[in-house]
């Protein structure tokens, strides 16, 4: 198949499968482009996120961006965000039309109160297969602990905390290997 | 006209909002005032379908705000509206990450950005679980300490994490677990 028809193809099936914002995303992408595809990996996918969260724009469409751009430069950049959206246009454009008051439907509202659980458990295992392929060492599950514990207690952007750690690892890593 | 003004409203959106989908509702609520294009009424239920429907909410906002305001070329304008600024950023970062990926200095600032996005993850994780499992707000009314907790949601949660770790049913698609709770949802009344 051709790279852009997949690569439209596979973030189209991401895209209906997400239920959620960009982190709802996350076991999907697992799944869909780094074990079935081998697109990328997921410590690049932990890399997307990052600086996703600290440029403009929403998270799902930087990371689909990035994944795209990396298997076909920029054409393959802009072919897999419009993939990402064109379910979201399809569906919600009949939402709008046919069912004004669809998110009150009784069966909608049960049905979506079930699929949260799930993605949350999904979530919960798609954060522990990246934390076992982010964390390496012992100073990485400082970088780690420490920037969830400051998320939980500050209430500060994450932007932030990216950029400290990016400093940090400067640090750590120049000190290491001696500048 | 209004294609326009809806491209150039959803542009700066796409540009200003930094995070996930719901970071874009100020921006919303901020069109809403100026243009007069939907009513607050209307963008909360705008947003309560965008979160019960399948893809990234800060689109399906989008694309509804688009469909309101304008019809189906709306719907359309809107999203390519939001997304381009992020495509122009993210292809101007990718590239200049792929030309200088193997620079030490490149590579010592993604030692530490990546536990760090671990654990930005992990915190997302973690609050969305808190919502999911344990309910503030009915504690907080009754005072009762047994109504702090969902535990429909508890018990459905325990058990999708246990299965989705069996060896044999890890290969499945997280797809299948999704629809299985949906129809789990409605057999046990969920949301009641």
């Amino acid at each position: 198949m051709n790279i852009l028809v997949d690569l439209f193809l596979t973030f189209a099936r991401v895209g209906a499968m997400t239920f959620g914002g960009g982190i709802a995303m996350l076991p999907i992408l697992e799944r869909e482009v780094v074990d079935k595809k081998g697109w990328t990996t997921v410590e690049e996918l932990a890399d997307y996120y990052a600086i996703g969260q600290c440029t403009p724009g929403i998270i799902a469409v930087n990371t689909a961006t990035f994944i795209g751009q990396k298997q076909k430069g920029a054409t393959g950049g802009i072919v897999a965000t419009l993939g990402l959206v064109f379910p979201s246009i399809v569906i919600i454009m009949v939402i709008a039309a046919v069912l004004s008051n669809f998110a009150e439907i009784p069966a909608v509202q049960n049905a979506f109160a079930g699929i949260r659980v799930c993605v949350c458990a999904l979530i919960l295992n798609a954060a522990i297969k990246l934390a076992k392929s982010a964390i390496v060492d012992v100073k990485t599950f400082i970088i780690f602990a420490l920037v969830l514990a400051g998320m939980l207690i500050f209430d500060v952007s994450p932007v932030v905390f990216v950029v400290i750690s990016a400093i940090a690892g400067l640090v750590i890593k120049g000190l290491e290997e001696g500048r | 006209m209004i294609y326009l003004l809806l491209y150039w409203e959803f542009f700066k959106t796409g540009l200003f909002a930094i995070g996930g989908g719901l970071a874009t509702v100020p921006f919303l609520q901020d069109i809403s005032t100026r243009t007069g294009w939907f009513t607050f009424q209307e963008l909360a239920d705008m947003i309560a379908v965008s979160e019960s429907t399948p893809g990234p909410i800060g689109i399906n906002m989008a694309t509804y705000v688009g469909f309101r305001s304008a019809g189906v070329p709306g719907s359309v304008i809107a999203v390519l509206g939001e997304i381009t600024p992020s495509i122009i950023i993210i292809l101007i970062v990718a590239g200049i990450l792929h030309a200088f990926r193997h620079n030490k200095y490149v590579e010592r600032v993604f030692y530490g950005i990546r536990p760090a996005s671990t654990g930005l993850i992990a915190y997302a994780c973690i609050s969305v679980m808190m919502l999911c499992l344990f309910k503030a707000d009915a504690f907080r009314a009754s005072g009762r300490f047994a109504d702090l907790f969902s535990v429909k949601n508890m018990i459905l949660f325990a058990a999708l994490v246990a299965l989705t770790n069996i060896k044999k049913l890890k290969k499945l698609h997280p797809i299948i677990f999704i629809a299985a709770s949906a129809v789990i949802g409605i057999l046990f009344n969920f949301a009641g």
